[in-house]
């Protein structure tokens, strides 16, 4: 029989402490810096690998905007073309890695070159132009979406096994369904047929933009139909995540215990059950604010819209490279900024990310 | 010890699914004031089933088809709790029976403070509370099952198991009820935690005199703190008796195979070898 | 006759932002064929550790694990010879047999893999080994794990640690998730294995009475170090050092307590 007595400070009084695998972690909230240091440095290696892979891939397709340009535009004398080459960025006497070094300096300066399909204008100005209109028309739909769904969701979830479950399959159907099926649908029903809605565009030709009655009321006009496709094509997918979430959610004993306590249902509902089943919509919903831009494509397509995603088709087809190179470089940053947002919403809303990754 | 607080008349619990399950049959038991009721029994034999049936909170498909069950209150009134409706049902919740759940880690909101899940209980079963009534109730709260006030603001994961489960003892304690149900409080925690939390029931219950519904399938620990024990097997209880009868005089077969299956500690070794 | 020597050995996890955390702290012992040690201790006092060490899924960070007085294989063919002399049995019968494979997948697999008995013979092992753990063999040989309760499933993971007939077994809290009323009956089965193999088997538990029944020594794991360790008896009933005694004055045991309360008159 051998006693080993066990010295030294490891030794804690174990009934006080409560000896568990899960120990108990101090309830100070500290600043997690190197969480958010990796994050930066994540976030940092990801914007300049799309940065990179932008500025590689036009240029390793056949053709450039020049050749497209001369093709339609008669009477352009070869020095023009190059002049016109060297203005883009496009003359051929710099090396491949001259060419990367000046790009990255212009981006630094947040000169992101001249748009050869919009009369040489600044590819900056262009975006600017086209962005408010998408952000305004698909951020606006998505959010309502998400909202909607998500609150659906958690009434369907709520109620499983009443008639609310009905909803599911029509919402999913509807989801399914191509987008430009609905839009085309929705213009020749309401525009075309019942003629409650104008056909496409922003706002009537002869309006002049401005911050007018009549031309806000022509946008939400406009834009209503859009609007309620977009809304209607994605509900699906948040109802369904969030009633899925929810029937997981209330098998969780803190709703049972929350029932048990006597506690209204509404309290119930919201506070115990749909707070948690919410924390993986969130993820979502910033992937969807990250794709905003990248979807606008069809959309804006089908109801004719000057929105990023119309500017971004066009500009690829005529090749006009450094209004691309924009475009995309916009749809990264959208993604890269909700990322960052869901970080940060996340570390609100659910208290386990804010230590457990410290 | 005579005086009944709870009974429960020829009680069953029906669970409705495509080949129905009688979870639960034809209970009747009598749970008396300041005593504490030892319920044992394997998993599935109902035990858990008949304690959350009584106070209604199981879920469909499970059905009652049978049964009584009368709250006498300390005032002196009783009440039919399978006849309340569902206002009276929550108002009746936790202000007269309250609960300590098993899993002491998923028994708390992952995303509320602790201080806020205990707060909500005054919120709702106390509306005309203030806010600062409150604050210093769930304080004092924290302090009676020693886990200090200044945790009110922690989350749950960042309290250990043991810290958990004083936690929801607090909260069962918070509207000073007349009794409360112990579903496993300690299954999940180390012996040495399991016995402190034991030893803070017992403070607990010498302080505020609520009666205690201990349910559990650990046989021995049962054996060390209850009046009387219920054996459960199939949805029966096949030996209700005092503690020291179950131990002594034990009448029923499976309760003396239940008392067999556990190793003595101390005892001489049963088994030869 | 095989035998495990652990000698001083340490373990020592970095843990970021907790620095260094020693999960084992210069632990000593030998596990020989025949013997059987119950080695107890709360959680978080390196109890699995110690079978992570022993079945080589971690490496001490100091001391050595010597097999009959060479050093434990590290990789390769010696390396799983090595674990096929000694055995593990996991805590949750569920989630250490595969859902997708039926029982005799779950037999067959290591009897192939250690060669023990010519092919031909392996069918009738099977049936043997499930004989052994007192399982119906015919019943039960092409059920998937989820059809069996809880009992028969780890009845199947004890089976499945004997089939390359190792000398040792480590047993990781072998009943703690089954009924108690199934507990004992699955430690006497192992209790009788072990007896007429003249298996060494390791057993390890928070849970001191079934520690003293099943085994004849007993180690007290706290807090990364062996605090006490002798004859079961001796460590149950005439504990010597602060912890163990805690741990036994903490454990429920109705027979001290009917004494000590005057003959049962509560």
């Amino acid at each position: 029989m051998t006693t080993l007595s066990s010295p030294g400070p490891a030794e804690t009084d174990v009934v006080a402490d409560g000896t568990t695998a899960t120990r108990a972690t101090p309830a100070r909230a500290r600043v997690p810096w190197r969480f958010i240091g990796r994050r930066v440095a994540f976030y940092l290696f990801t914007l300049w690998a799309a940065v990179t892979i932008n500025f590689f891939v036009p240029r390793m397709m056949k053709g450039d905007a020049v050749d497209n340009y001369l093709a339609r535009n008669r009477g352009i004398s070869p020095e023009a073309a190059d002049a016109l080459r060297a203005l883009l960025g496009l003359d051929s006497d710099r090396t491949l890695w001259q060419q990367y070094v000046d790009y990255l300096g212009m981006l630094a300066r947040g000169d992101l070159g001249v748009a050869i399909t919009h009369g040489l204008q600044p590819v900056g100005q262009v975006i600017a132009g086209a962005l408010p209109w998408t952000v305004g028309l698909i951020g606006l739909a998505t959010v309502f979406s998400f909202l909607i769904g998500t609150v659906g969701g958690a009434l369907v979830g709520w109620r499983r096994g009443s008639r609310l479950d009905a909803l599911i399959p029509v919402t999913t159907f509807l989801s399914t369904v191509p987008y430009f099926w609905i839009g085309l649908m929705a213009i020749a029903v309401f525009s075309v047929a019942l003629g409650w809605f104008p056909i496409g565009k922003a706002y009537g030709i002869g309006t002049a933009p401005g911050l007018t009655l009549e031309f806000v009321g022509q946008v939400i006009r406009h834009g209503t139909l859009p609007l309620a496709t977009i809304v209607v094509a994605s509900l699906g997918g948040w109802v369904l995540g969030m009633r899925n979430m929810m029937l997981t959610v209330l098998d969780e004993d803190y709703v049972t215990v929350a029932q048990a306590k006597g506690m209204p249902n509404r309290r119930v509902l919201w506070r115990y059950a749909a707070r948690n089943a919410v924390l993986p919509q969130i993820q979502s919903f910033a992937l969807s604010i990250g794709f905003i831009v990248g979807g606008a494509i069809i959309v804006e397509q089908v109801f004719s819209y000057p929105g990023v995603g119309k500017m971004l088709l066009d500009a690829t087809n005529a090749k006009d490279y450094a209004l691309m190179q924009g475009g995309f470089l916009v749809i990264v940053l959208a993604v890269l900024i909700a990322n960052i947002l869901a970080d940060v919403a996340y570390a609100f809303l659910d208290p386990r990310t804010r230590q457990s990754e410290a | 010890m005579s005086d009944p607080l709870l009974s429960v008349r020829d009680f069953s619990v029906r669970y409705e699914t495509a080949a129905p399950v009688d979870a639960v049959r034809d209970v009747s038991l009598t749970v008396h004031r300041g005593e504490v009721l030892g319920l044992a029994g394997e998993s599935g034999c109902g035990k858990t089933t008949l304690a959350y049936g009584v106070q209604r909170l199981l879920k469909p498909p499970a059905v009652i088809p049978g049964g009584s069950v009368t709250w006498h209150d300390a005032d002196g009134s009783d009440t039919d709790l399978l006849a309340l409706d569902p206002d009276a049902l929550r108002a009746f919740r936790w202000d007269k029976v309250s609960m300590v759940f098993q899993g002491a880690m998923s028994a708390l909101n992952p995303v509320a403070t602790v201080g806020a899940q205990l707060a909500d209980v005054f919120e709702v079963h106390r509306p005309a509370m203030s806010r600062s009534a409150r604050t210093a109730a769930v304080g004092e709260l924290l302090e009676i099952v020693k886990v200090g006030a200044a945790r009110s603001r922690s989350y749950p994961h960042e309290l250990s198991g043991g810290m958990r489960q004083r936690i929801m003892i607090a909260m069962a304690l918070a509207l000073r009820p007349q009794l409360v149900v112990m579903d496993e409080p300690t299954t999940a925690l180390d012996v040495l935690v399991q016995r402190e939390i034991l030893r803070e029931i017992t403070r607990l219950r010498e302080a505020f005199g609520f009666s205690v519904v201990f349910i559990t399938h650990d046989l021995p620990l049962l054996l060390e703190i209850s009046d009387r024990i219920a054996i459960m097997r199939a949805g029966r209880i096949v030996e209700i008796d005092t503690a020291a009868n179950i131990w002594f005089r034990p009448r029923h077969d499976y309760t003396r195979t239940l008392l067999s299956s556990f190793p003595r500690l101390t005892a001489e070794r049963k088994v030869a070898r | 006759m095989t035998s495990i020597d652990v000698r001083g050995v340490w373990k020592t996890y970095r843990v970021r932002g907790a620095g260094a955390v020693d999960a084992l702290q210069d632990v000593s012992f030998t596990l020989s064929s025949g013997q059987t040690i119950g080695m107890v201790g709360q959680s978080g006092s390196g109890k699995s550790t110690v079978a992570k060490i022993l079945t080589q899924m971690e490496r001490p960070t100091r001391g050595q694990v010597l097999v009959d007085g060479r050093p434990v294989p590290s990789r390769g063919a010696a390396l799983r010879a090595y674990r096929q002399q000694l055995r593990m049995v996991f805590q949750d019968p569920f989630a250490s047999l595969n859902p997708y494979h039926s029982i005799r997948h779950h037999i067959e697999r290591p009897l192939a893999l250690s060669g023990v008995v010519p092919r031909e013979q392996i069918e009738a092992e099977v049936h043997r080994l499930l004989a052994r753990v007192q399982l119906d063999a015919g019943a039960v040989v092409d059920r998937r794990p989820h059809e069996l309760s809880g009992g028969q499933r780890q009845r199947v993971a004890i089976a499945r640690a004997l089939a390359p007939r190792p000398a040792l077994l480590v047993a990781d809290e072998p009943v703690s998730m089954l009924d108690v009323s199934l507990r004992m009956g699955v430690l006497s089965l192992l209790s009788d294995i072990q007896a007429q193999d003249g298996l060494g088997v390791l057993y390890i538990t928070h849970d001191l009475a079934t520690a003293r029944y099943f085994s004849d020594e007993i180690i007290v794991l706290n807090q990364g170090r062996i605090v006490e360790h002798g004859s079961a008896d001796e460590v149950i009933l005439r504990p010597r050092h602060p912890y163990t005694r805690e741990l036994r004055e903490a454990s429920p045991d109705p027979e001290r307590f009917f004494a000590d309360s005057a003959g049962g008159a509560r």
